[in-house]
């Protein structure tokens, strides 16, 4: 049984890498002490043996799976009595059972077709050992889900059983995981619908039959009223309340997936928990336990730990996938309900890559933690978007009327443009520099100038007249915007006969008033 | 005894001018200032009521000083033009200084320097509304200063010529500030993109006039211009950044107001962009692409989709062959062509481009060096109307082309003739030009006084006349001018060594002379100037450059009665120029 067990789990690993990082997983388990252990010897033998044949795999595919950080909070939770579960009548289902027995038998014709084809292609094919491998690993899958959907439906069955079931529950996943069948049962016994996905690798999803299957199943467990669905929740442990579907359309920037019209069933769907999404680290080493947020990072942590992790095979950045099947498209849902990002939206956006997922759940459902230190008014969830305000913040020094602030003149005018009576303000302290310079001296001369209209001129006149003026008040010279006289010295003899008194037609005014040459009147 | 009756006669004139409607007494005013500029100083000393009477009449108010305004202003309460072009320093003191003065509407800062944002605060506050503001040459002009003038909600012409400190921002607040805008001037704004533009496009719906001559803008400043549906003259001198890429860019029809359209010195546009502005403005009266790029024949029948155009100038452009010839075939509205410093105008084409515009009024000709008499036989006869002939340095025309000139076209009023081969005979000729207003013969060393006789007595409406190096006149040529033509302005004589004192005596009867050139003179002394600084009391240019015979005691004088000097060229030589109220002084050093 532990070499059957062993091989199928190794080959199912090499086909489908995210069996690393859900040994991983269980290695943090195992490592929580053996509170589990019994539970999982009954289910398959020695999890523990199967992932020293495969570390060079480790982590190979991060966005398979992102673990939570902390297993043992869920876990707790697993073990709180769901208030729903206290009365057994109430959630033994005849019709869910019937659903879940019908869900069985599909999903055995479907593995006995896949078998049957191997069987009848193995003549044929001879070096087509992947693909065997491949098709080994999905009837692996498909028959862990079997068999996991075979006991949540009995242990829905058999109220006494309910509790050592929900205690297993972990072990079961742990199961699930450690043969590679990421598909739904195992993780919906958790209940978890939303991790049934998490682990839906896409390299599993071999033939085009499987696919669809899977798809059928995406959109049967999406189904709110699921029937299926409601049998898990009442046999899982986690108690999923039902939640009002609201609609949080929170509006996203750049979280991916915006623009592109993929149609609804074109596409895997998978979603995250919440404790995935905020895990620090995505990739883990099995021999320290250390996190890594990327896997190169990861493989050169390796390195430390024996000369097996420094063959350059070791070493080598995986390649996608072998296999010439091209991966199936796959988009993210957020596991926050109501959301638009949700799955269950009526009008669901997928997010296209995790790193949408993360930026898009610590967005828009988590809090703003990262205050500038600049402004101390901008907060953000996101620290790279904190980084990029940073960049900016304190150069908002294009400035409306109104007050806002812009960071880039375009966007400026355009506000400018848009709204009316806005107009484009400048920084304040250009203008007060120049009014407050200004004032004091224009106060002053405003007084002066009142003073020079009620024939008070000399007392009054700039600095650039000299009383001097004041005697050759009639003279025309008077207007010239310099002294004469220094520069004429002897001259007045000459200057005054030529001079026509008459000419002045404001002898007889105010000699303030005479500050114009009223010449050229309409010119 | 005698101070009752004056008494009596005085109170016996005033109500007689009150009981005249100012519009009566403004027309009676109007025809004293026209004949002697100086006697409406005179009326204003006659009585109190003859002095509100002028201070009610007049329209501008022209300041020497900036910080004696206020007074000013009190004394013309009604003046709607504020003119302070003379004053090159206004503080923000001075600005600050005006009281309110609602009757201004027009203010002329173009040449003053001095004031900042605090200034432009007090002058909007000052005069609520104004409607005219010209703050050309304003190199410290900021966009602070803007947001004050868009305080000026009324303003509906703006001039910020050289005002190179403004950026959009500015613009932009002009734009929202000042929504009844028709005419802005933003030459040489080089800190002006299309941002601002286009809020000025959306903001002021109004413009009739846009200058952006020597910006910055690029091809995505059209679409915001093309959207001003009033838009009428749009001026794109020098705009370097304008190709044919961007011209390309503009719709078919896309602006249906545009009538006129300057884009010469536009180095990167070619035949292809002109067929573009061909295509979207059908509507042009005026064209100008001067110094543009060559003349095709494709571009110019492309011209015949302008079926309005009047005016095409196409200064310094190198003509193709028939490119020519297929304005004349395309362009028959033309009422004005410009074709000075043009190569590739021979006699066959320009003959046969004047034989189709008939309703050419004004010709500019000027170094078109291979053209002869063919074609000034062709000028003659195809377009008798012509009101205006530059032909300037046209040298191969001979003295029968002259007299072509006198005999058919009577209705000119400009000629030019510099460097042409001109003598009596021809003056005579054109002596047939009654209406003659200006003419230009310089360097036209056969004529003599005997020629100028001629001009002198048919031409009596002569306003302008240049003689600049024609050696041949003396006293008596410039006596008869003198005396026939009693409304001439402006005079050159530069280089004519040959004159006297005598000349100015003569010319200070002249009393409406503005322009004086006597550069190089030898013989004009002081005496001569001081005739002319006494008769010629509205004198403001004058060369006196190389005239060594006139010392200071010529400055003296004119420091005394020449008010209105505004530039005097002389010399180093000359010690005293000062005490002339306002004036630009080119001082030449050896």
């Amino acid at each position: 049984m532990e070499s059957g067990l062993g091989r199928s789990s190794e080959t199912s690993l090499k086909a489908s890498p995210s069996m690393a990082s859900n040994t991983s997983r269980n290695t943090d388990l195992d490592q929580q002490g053996g509170r589990f252990n019994s539970m999982d010897q009954s289910f398959f033998a020695r999890p523990g043996q199967s992932f020293p044949a495969f570390p060079p795999l480790f982590g190979v595919q991060s966005s398979s799976l992102y673990l939570p950080d902390d297993n043992e909070a869920k876990i707790g939770n697993q073990f709180e009595p769901n208030p729903s579960l206290n009365n057994p009548t109430v959630d033994w289902d005849p019709q869910v059972m019937l659903s879940n027995l019908s869900f069985l038998e599909q999903k055995i014709k479907q593995v006995k077709d896949i078998v049957q084809s191997m069987s009848s292609r193995e003549s044929q094919v001879a070096g087509g050992s992947s693909e065997v491998q491949a098709k080994q690993q999905l009837v692996t899958a498909d028959l862990t889900c079997i068999i996991i959907q075979l006991i949540s439906t009995a242990g829905s069955l058999l109220p006494s059983m309910k509790n050592p079931l929900l205690s297993s529950n972990p072990a079961v996943r742990h199961l699930s995981n450690t043969l590679g069948s990421p598909m739904g049962f195992g993780s919906s016994c958790n209940q978890r619908p939303s991790s049934n996905n998490e682990v839906t690798i896409p390299d599993i999803t071999k033939t085009p039959d499987y696919e669809e299957l899977m798809n059928s199943f995406n959109t049967a467990t999406q189904g709110e009223s699921d029937e299926l669905m409601k049998c898990q929740n009442s046999c899982g442990g986690e108690g999923s309340e039902p939640i009002p579907m609201e609609d949080h359309d929170v509006k996203e920037s750049d979280d991916g997936g915006e623009g592109e019209n993929l149609p609804p069933g074109s596409y895997v769907v998978l979603q995250l928990e919440k404790e995935e999404i905020l895990a620090p680290h995505t990739h883990f080493c099995l021999i320290c336990g250390k996190g890594f947020k990327r896997d190169a990072n990861l493989r050169m942590h390796m390195r430390g730990h024996g000369d097996e992790y420094k063959t350059p095979a070791a070493l080598a950045k995986p390649s996608k996938d072998s296999s010439s099947e091209p991966a199936p498209v796959t988009r993210y849902s957020c596991p926050y309900v109501g959301c638009k990002r949700n799955k269950e939206h009526r009008k669901f956006q997928p997010l296209k890559t995790i790193l949408c997922v993360k930026n898009h759940y610590k967005r828009s459902h988590c809090d703003k933690s990262y205050t500038c230190s600049r402004c101390n008014t901008k907060k953000f969830s996101v620290i790279a978007d904190l980084k990029t305000h940073e960049k900016h913040c304190g150069r908002d020094k294009w400035l409306c009327s109104c007050g806002t602030t812009f960071s880039r003149k375009d966007k400026l005018f355009g506000h400018v443009a848009l709204f009316q009576g806005h107009t484009p303000a400048l920084p304040m302290d250009d203008v007060k520099v120049t009014g407050a310079s200004e004032q004091s001296p224009d106060s002053e001369a405003m007084n002066n100038m009142v003073g020079s209209i009620v024939y008070n001129f000399a007392g009054s006149s700039s600095d650039d007249i000299p009383n001097l003026d004041m005697k050759m008040a009639d003279d025309t010279r008077y207007f010239s915007p310099l002294c004469i006289d220094p520069c004429f010295g002897g001259l007045d003899d000459f200057t005054r006969p030529g001079f026509d008194i008459s000419e002045n037609p404001f002898s007889f005014l105010p000699s303030g008033s005479c500050s114009f040459e009223p010449q050229n009147g309409d010119s | 005894m005698a101070t009752p009756t004056q008494h009596h006669k005085r109170r016996r004139l005033s109500p007689a001018l009150h009981d005249v409607a100012d519009e009566l007494l403004f027309l009676i005013l109007d025809r004293v200032a026209a004949d002697d500029p100086r006697a409406l100083k005179s009326f204003a000393l006659a009585s109190r009521a003859c002095h509100a009477a002028e201070a009610r009449h007049r329209r501008l108010l022209r300041a020497f000083r900036a910080d004696l305004l206020p007074a000013a202003l009190a004394r013309y309460p009604t003046v709607p033009r504020l003119d302070l072009s003379l004053c090159p320093r206004v503080t923000d003191a001075s600005l600050a200084a005006l009281s309110t003065a609602p009757s201004v509407s027009a203010v002329d800062l173009s040449r003053s320097r001095g004031f900042g944002a605090a200034g432009l605060t007090a002058l909007v506050a000052a005069c609520p509304n104004l409607t005219d503001l010209d703050l050309s040459n304003g190199l410290d002009f900021t966009d602070a200063g803007a947001a004050e003038v868009a305080k000026a909600r009324r303003l509906q012409r703006l001039s910020l010529s050289r005002c190179k400190q403004l950026t959009d921002m500015g613009l932009g607040c002009i734009a929202v500030g000042c929504p009844d805008l028709r005419e802005l001037s933003l030459k040489w704004c080089i800190g002006v993109t299309h941002m601002g533009l286009d809020l000025l496009a959306l903001k002021c719906k109004k413009l009739k006039i846009l200058d952006l001559s020597y910006t910055m803008i690029v091809k995505n400043c059209f679409p915001a211009i093309m959207k001003l549906q009033n838009l009428e003259v749009l001026i794109l001198v020098g705009c370097n950044g304008i190709d044919d890429d961007a011209l390309d860019s503009l719709d078919q029809e896309c602006s249906k107001s545009l009538q006129v359209l300057d884009m010469s010195n536009s180095y990167n546009v070619t035949h292809v962009g002109v067929l573009s502005v061909v295509n979207a403005m059908p509507n042009l009266l005026e064209l100008n692409l001067s110094y543009c790029c060559p003349v095709t024949p494709s571009m110019s029948s492309s011209f015949k989709m302008i079926h309005k155009l009047q005016t095409l100038k196409l200064d310094g452009c190198q003509f193709m062959p028939d490119g020519l010839k297929s304005i004349g075939k395309s362009c028959v509205s033309l009422r004005e062509l410009s074709l000075s410093k043009c190569s590739g105008v021979t006699d066959t084409y320009l003959s046969f481009a004047v034989s189709r515009l008939k309703n050419l009024l004004k010709l500019d000709i000027t170094c078109c060096r291979k053209i002869t008499d063919v074609s000034l036989a062709a000028i003659t006869s195809s377009c008798p109307s012509l009101i205006s002939l530059r032909m300037e340095s046209c040298s191969l025309v001979s003295s029968e082309g002259m007299h072509l000139i006198g005999k058919h076209c009577s209705h000119l009023e400009e000629l030019d003739l510099t460097d042409n081969d001109l003598d009596d005979e021809c003056l005579k000729a054109l002596s047939g030009c009654r209406k003659l207003s200006s003419l230009k013969i310089g360097i036209c060393l056969r004529i003599s006084d005997e020629g100028l006789n001629h001009i002198s007595k048919s031409c009596s409406d002569l306003r302008e006349i240049d003689l600049y190096r024609s050696g041949g006149i003396s006293d008596v040529g410039v006596t008869h001018i003198a005396q026939g033509c009693p409304m001439l302005e402006s005079i050159n004589l530069s280089y004519c060594t040959k004159i006297t004192d005598r000349s100015l005596r003569s010319l200070s009867k002249c009393i409406k002379l503005n322009t004086l050139e006597i550069r190089g003179c030898p013989m004009v002394s002081s005496a001569g100037l001081s005739e002319i600084a006494t008769g010629c009391r509205l004198l403001s240019k004058l060369d006196i450059k190389k005239c060594f015979e006139i010392n200071d005691l010529g400055m003296i004088f004119l420091s005394q009665f020449s008010h209105s000097l505004r530039q005097v060229l002389t010399l180093s030589s000359v010690n005293v120029i000062i005490a002339i109220p306002c004036f630009t002084i080119v001082l030449i050093t050896y």
